[in-house]
């Protein structure tokens, strides 16, 4: 199954020029500070995170040089920790990169039909970006919400106690750059007990 | 049932602020020098008289865990929070972490001092983007507040928290994985020994711990290691959050005594099985990693650590899945093979490989198309992968295959028969 955190390539067709953002410049001495001096390059996976974010969703090979300039490692050290965290992407993805929890407790409660929804609406297969760039669809691990499966994480948010209807919602209004409520979508507070029946 | 009154997890669904102002209505932060006036040994004495064993999977004694830390090694002793929450079923520090950090807070204080750290790392899943938001604030109103930091709630020590956000490798969860992964490597577990309390984060004295062992121990103190110890039975004693999840008509996190019945768990707290419980089929007990339970178990068995071993399976993470009669059994297990195959660091050849292979079996199993002689030839690369690895990742993936044919082999031999059948 393709995804784009699971690849091991560095991608060839884009290599803008990266450097950091003067906000992005602040963040990491703040960061830095949180380890001992001599320990920095504890602070690799927080500042690939923000070169990711900067970098539009994905990390190009200029910007892992870059974080290994900022932290005094070796261009390899970094790529060995891009390609083994599955939350940094080595290639472009679309404007909301939709992943979909695919382990039993979400497939039991039908994370399948959530997939094929994605797959149709966004006229994509999994592990692939629309041709809009609005979407990139993959199928992930458990992403520790199992009380309020089956549930969607699409960017930094997380979409709860979702069905076929209710999802579908949510992409047409991402679609359309509407707000939409993140969390539960039966409108229960986190994972308590009372919730409404299907039927 | 679990009486209000002893309940820590005060705000366990959000309903109240969890914010500071909100923690302190609920007792948190009150006297916490007093606790920290106890000292450390006579903290530790507390923690391991109250019987608390590790809520992270394991179930190891919390306060011998703490007393392995050594008094003085003339390095920096550190505490690092183990929240990269990824058991498949588990969602529980999760909840305590977005509905009630300062309980997790004022539990790091206490552990900290009680091990002679000065620093406090909390690594939490990358995935938790607003569970890390939420915990961030605490901490920033914790250090505003003097509760933390220098001189921290007034007691002399110093205590620095840091969160430390991960990036989606649910090996971190193993704790010489988390604390490379903390230094800034790729998350592979160490050999031990030597083990974390001798040689951890950057080589000094280290103990990692579970967020809801951590946040329970301030409760402890505060109430009496005799109050936490005769809550469930011996050895297997106090509160514990569950989560059930699958086939239930409520899926819900819930606070319940330790050895509640599982049928009681998930007929009060979780709205019953759907269908009801005659059409129940099996439940995973304690997250992806342990053996399933057929129904005619789950009928009786109780959730703590020595009743659910005493079934070969386990108590975990306490993340209860459970699956009515119509679920695939075999996908059901041949998703989680899935997962172990996507999670497998690499490291040792048993487990990088033995994962993909047992991954690719099951999903022909789901078919029927297989050999019968398959069977056996699949349980016997999980003896050759349990116990054969570095860390227990190896043997995570081989117990719920295992379990699987320990309870359901005839279904398995069905699919082979009715396969060679169609064949036929």
């Amino acid at each position: 199954m393709h995804h784009p955190g699971t690849n091991n390539k560095v991608y060839k067709k884009i290599n803008d020029n990266f450097e950091w953002s003067s906000e992005n410049f602040k963040k990491i001495s703040e960061i830095i500070k949180k380890y001992p001096s001599n320990r920095i390059q504890s602070a690799v996976i927080p500042l690939l995170d923000l070169a990711q974010r900067q970098n539009n969703g994905w990390l190009s090979k200029n910007s892992m040089e870059k974080v290994a300039e900022t932290l005094s490692m070796s261009y390899i050290r970094v790529l060995e920790v891009a390609t083994f965290y599955s939350m940094f992407n080595l290639e472009p993805i679309g404007k909301n990169f939709v992943q979909i929890c695919r382990t039993t407790p979400c497939w039991l409660r039908g994370s399948d039909k959530l997939s094929k929804v994605a797959q149709e609406f966004c006229e994509t297969n999994i592990g692939e970006t629309s041709d809009d760039k609005k979407f990139t669809v993959v199928e992930v691990e458990c992403l520790g919400a199992c009380c309020n499966a089956p549930m969607v994480q699409i960017n930094d948010d997380y979409y709860e106690d979702l069905d076929e209807e209710s999802f579908k919602k949510i992409l047409q209004d991402l679609k359309n750059n509407k707000s939409i409520n993140v969390g539960s979508q039966i409108g229960r507070k986190s994972s308590q007990p009372e919730r409404k029946f299907d039927a | 049932m679990l009486k209000e009154k002893d309940k820590i997890f005060k705000n366990l669904y959000g309903f109240e602020d969890w914010k500071l102002e909100g923690a302190k209505k609920r007792g948190i932060w009150s006297n916490t020098k007093e606790l920290i006036k106890m000292g450390s040994e006579k903290i530790v004495e507390e923690i391991k008289n109250s019987q608390l064993r590790g809520r992270g999977g394991a179930g190891f004694p919390a306060g011998l865990k703490w007393s392995f830390m050594p008094k003085d090694s003339g390095k920096d002793h550190y505490l690092v929070v183990n929240a990269d929450e990824s058991e498949p079923g588990t969602c529980k520090d999760r909840e305590i972490m977005r509905n009630d950090p300062h309980l997790l807070l004022e539990g790091c204080l206490v552990a900290a001092f009680a091990m002679h750290a000065h620093t406090c790392y909390i690594y939490i899943r990358g995935e938790y983007y607003s569970e890390s938001s939420n915990l961030q604030k605490a901490i920033d109103e914790a250090y505003t507040n003097n509760l933390i930091g220098k001189n921290a709630c007034g007691t002399g020590w110093d205590l620095d928290i840091y969160l430390h956000r991960g990036a989606g490798a649910y090996i971190c969860g193993e704790e010489t994985a988390l604390l490379e992964s903390l230094e800034g490597k790729k998350g592979q577990p160490r050999l031990k020994p030597p083990f974390p309390a001798g040689a951890g984060l950057y080589g000094c004295p280290t103990t990692v711990t579970n967020v809801e062992t951590i946040a329970v121990s301030p409760t402890i103190l505060r109430r009496g290691s005799k109050w936490f110890a005769n809550l469930g039975s011996a050895n297997n004693t106090g509160t514990k959050i569950f989560s059930v999840s699958g086939h239930v008509n409520n899926p819900c996190n819930v606070e319940e005594e330790m050895g509640i019945p599982l049928k009681d768990l998930i007929e009060k707290h979780a709205g019953g099985v759907i269908g009801g419980w005659e059409n129940l089929l099996a439940v995973i007990p304690g997250g992806a990693s342990v053996p399933l339970l057929p129904k005619s178990i789950c009928d009786t068995v109780k959730m703590d650590f020595d009743s659910l071993k005493e079934v070969q399976s386990g108590l975990g993470t306490a993340a209860v899945i459970v699956m009515n009669k119509s679920t695939d059994i075999v996908e059901a297990i041949a998703r989680l093979s899935h997962f172990y195959k996507h999670e497998s660091c690499g490291q040792c050849t048993p487990c990088r490989e033995g994962t993909g292979w047992m991954y690719r079996m099951m999903e022909k199993m789901i078919h029927g198309n297989v050999e019968h002689k398959d069977i056996d030839k699949i349980l016997d690369v999980t003896k050759q992968i349990e116990g054969h690895t570095i860390c227990a990742l190896g043997d995570a993936a081989a117990w719920p295959i295992q379990g699987l044919f320990r309870h359901f082999r005839p279904e398995i031999e069905k699919r082979i028969q009715e396969r060679s059948r169609r064949v036929a």
